[in-house]
């Protein structure tokens, strides 16, 4: 799934306001202490993702925006009116479950007008509402049908639509994808990042699925146990990582072992055992991290090349033998060992016209860039 | 194919048994078409005039009327109570909720003739009159159990996240259980009332030790057993009360699989009585 550059390029502007302040949000459930003091400010029209592994306080956070949990400490601020004390159904938030909830005993239409006060819309408006709803959901004509004769994506979307007739100032979506097959997913994921851009609408997504939150969100906070370890854009989030951990949980990162000899003006001064001496640009240093704690360097597969001949030299050449081969069709990853380390590093190179599987044992030249490089302790 | 062939004798052991459990009953509507006083073989005419004699006897018709009373004031109670414990042990934990539950469920194995003189005792003991009443209080004692598994399997069939979605969607904590709980474990409380209802209308033990003046329709039938002239116009009572019961039991089941087939449960991989 490739993003268009100018949806990349369309980011929240930066004087967008505040829609969620989180302060300091914990969450004790007996003794197990699920979320340590949250701090986030989650932007008005953004598509907002909470990732981490299963078991990280993200379900847990997303309830309480919905008003589900009440924290143990801290405050949940939504549209500048502090949440304490309001419960789910007076929130001006709207949630797509991860079993959907489609109410069982209630038609499509049914389900999507559920919400809709009876006293407030005329008959009239709300079967309007309720069409124009499912419009946004591509279901029109389905208004009729029982539950239980939807697809697992049908489902979906009803879910989606009923939480949109509301007209919610933000949408909390739990997983909503998780149960969908890989094709319906890919198809999902641009739609919904489609309906979320149009519509204005923040958007907060759960997920455990690196890929699906790199692909829909403007912004995203890497959770562990409880904690957010890093909040930032997609792309910076690939590119600069906070931690080891955030590095290996969102794509594939190759760690090596690194010495810091020296900082100048131009960077910091790195010792690379088999690739050698480097300078790093100091803006490399991941924020509250001293050049003296610096042991660990990170280079993604995909910036390092293996060489063939009549290839363009590399601003830095090192030499590695292959140890093990993975053929995807259109990308092969190589296994192969740097002297000097005992990890094995991954090179993931595109199989272009004439570049044909090397072997294993063979010895071959890796190029790098020291731009490519992320600073970890 | 021959290996699943079951062997012979276990057929013969399948008709013999069903035979047994089912020829007293079959009876019982043979003998009420028969023509003649004596309950024997070989049959004589037919005749429907032992109905007739049920539609002329006011006595009976007043215990109809006392076991209605019973069966649908008992019937109604322990649904309520049913509906409340299979609530909590279906969404809250609590201490002791195993221990609780287990004594809730324990009039369903203890002996009727125990609970019947317990009570019996106890309302003595406080002075209270024997009455209809004192029927309904011991025949909820005894359907509770039954409406608990009934209804604890429908409440357990609910998805808790469609109650929350509710009131995501702005409806309050009342509304949400008018709007959507309600109607999704409607099957299982009408299952609920037809099997406490058919529970309390065959009782006899109880209603016959609790009672007062006034006689449910099983004390009323035992009653007359000691005339032997008016045993033709009871098995027509009990042929009526037989088709009745079956009927109830097969519009609880009916409704019972409507609730799990509506959650899109396998109705038959949920347990139920029929």
């Amino acid at each position: 799934m490739h993003l268009l550059p100018e949806v990349l390029s369309d980011m929240t502007s930066p004087e967008a306001q505040p829609i969620i302040n989180l302060t300091g949000v914990t969450k004790y459930f007996g003794t197990f202490h699920a979320l340590k003091g949250i701090d986030a400010n989650i932007k008005e029209g953004e598509f907002f993702s909470l990732l981490g592994p299963s078991g990280c306080g993200k379900t847990t956070l997303l309830r309480m925006i919905a008003g589900f949990e009440d924290p143990s400490d801290g405050t949940i601020v939504i549209g500048g009116k502090s949440m304490a004390g309001i419960s789910a159904n007076q929130r001006p938030t709207n949630m797509v479950f991860q079993s959907y909830a489609i109410f069982p005993h209630l038609n499509v239409a049914e389900n999507v007008g559920y919400g809709l006060k009876k006293g407030k819309l005329s008959k009239q408006a709300q079967l309007a509402e309720v069409e124009k709803a499912l419009e946004m959901v591509d279901l029109v004509g389905y208004g009729t049908r029982a539950a239980h004769e939807l697809s697992g994506g049908q489902r979906q979307r009803v879910a989606l639509a009923r939480a949109l007739v509301m007209r919610p100032k933000v949408v909390l979506l739990d997983e909503p994808l998780s149960a969908l097959d890989k094709n319906l997913r890919d198809q999902m994921q641009v739609e919904l990042r489609r309906l979320q851009q149009s519509l204005g609408i923040t958007f907060i997504l759960v997920t455990h699925d690196q890929e699906e939150a790199l692909i829909m969100s403007d912004r995203i906070a890497v959770m562990f146990e409880g904690k957010i370890a890093q909040l930032a854009t997609p792309e910076e989030l690939y590119r600069r990582p906070i931690s080891r951990r955030v590095a290996s949980f969102i794509g594939v990162m190759n760690f090596l072992e690194a010495r810091v000899t020296g900082s100048g003006e131009a960077g910091l001064q790195l010792d690379i055992p088999a690739l050698g001496q480097v300078e790093v640009s100091h803006d490399h240093l991941p924020e509250g991290l001293n050049p003296q704690d610096i042991h660990t360097i990170g280079i993604r597969p995909e910036m390092l090349t293996v060489l063939y001949d009549g290839d363009q030299g590399a601003e830095r050449i090192a030499q590695a033998q292959v140890v093990g081969t993975s053929y995807y069709g259109d990308m092969t990853y190589y296994s192969v060992l740097l002297p000097g380390h005992t990890e094995e590093v991954t090179i993931s190179m595109r199989n272009t016209a004439g570049r044909s599987i090397l072997n294993v044992g063979s010895t071959v030249s890796v190029g790098w860039g020291a731009d490519s490089i992320v600073l970890f302790e | 194919m021959k290996r699943n062939r079951s062997p012979k004798w276990l057929a013969f052991y399948a008709v013999a048994y069903m035979v047994f459990l089912y020829a007293p009953v079959v009876l019982l509507p043979m003998f009420a078409f028969n023509d003649a006083t004596v309950i024997a073989f070989p049959l004589s005419a037919f005749t429907t005039k032992w109905f007739d004699v049920l539609w002329n006897t006011p006595a009976l018709h007043l215990a109809v009327k006392n076991s209605l009373l019973v069966g649908v004031s008992a019937a109604v109670l322990s649904t309520i109570l049913g509906a409340c414990a299979a609530r909590a042990t279906a969404r809250y934990r609590f201490p002791l909720k195993r221990g609780i539950l287990g004594f809730i469920m324990l009039p369903m194995v203890l002996p009727e003739i125990i609970l019947a003189v317990a009570l019996l005792v106890l309302l003595k003991q406080l002075g209270l009159p024997l009455s209809l009443w004192t029927v309904v209080g011991g025949h909820v004692l005894i359907c509770v159990p039954f409406s608990i598994a009934i209804l604890t399997s429908a409440f357990n069939g609910l998805d808790q996240s469609l109650e929350e979605a509710s009131q995501d969607l702005g409806e309050s904590r009342w509304g949400t259980f008018q709007r959507v709980t309600l109607p999704l474990v409607m099957p299982g409380i009408i299952s609920s009332l037809l099997i406490s209802f058919t529970i309390s209308l065959d009782e006899f033990i109880i209603a016959f030790f609790l009672t007062g003046t006034d006689v449910t329709l099983p004390v009323y039938i035992w009653s007359q057993l000691r005339f032997p002239t008016k045993l033709p116009s009871v098995m027509a009572l009990g042929s009526i009360l037989l088709a009745l019961s079956v009927i109830l039991l097969i519009l609880a089941e009916w409704f019972r699989r409507r609730s799990a087939h509506k959650q899109g449960a396998d109705a038959s991989a949920t347990g139920g009585f029929v």
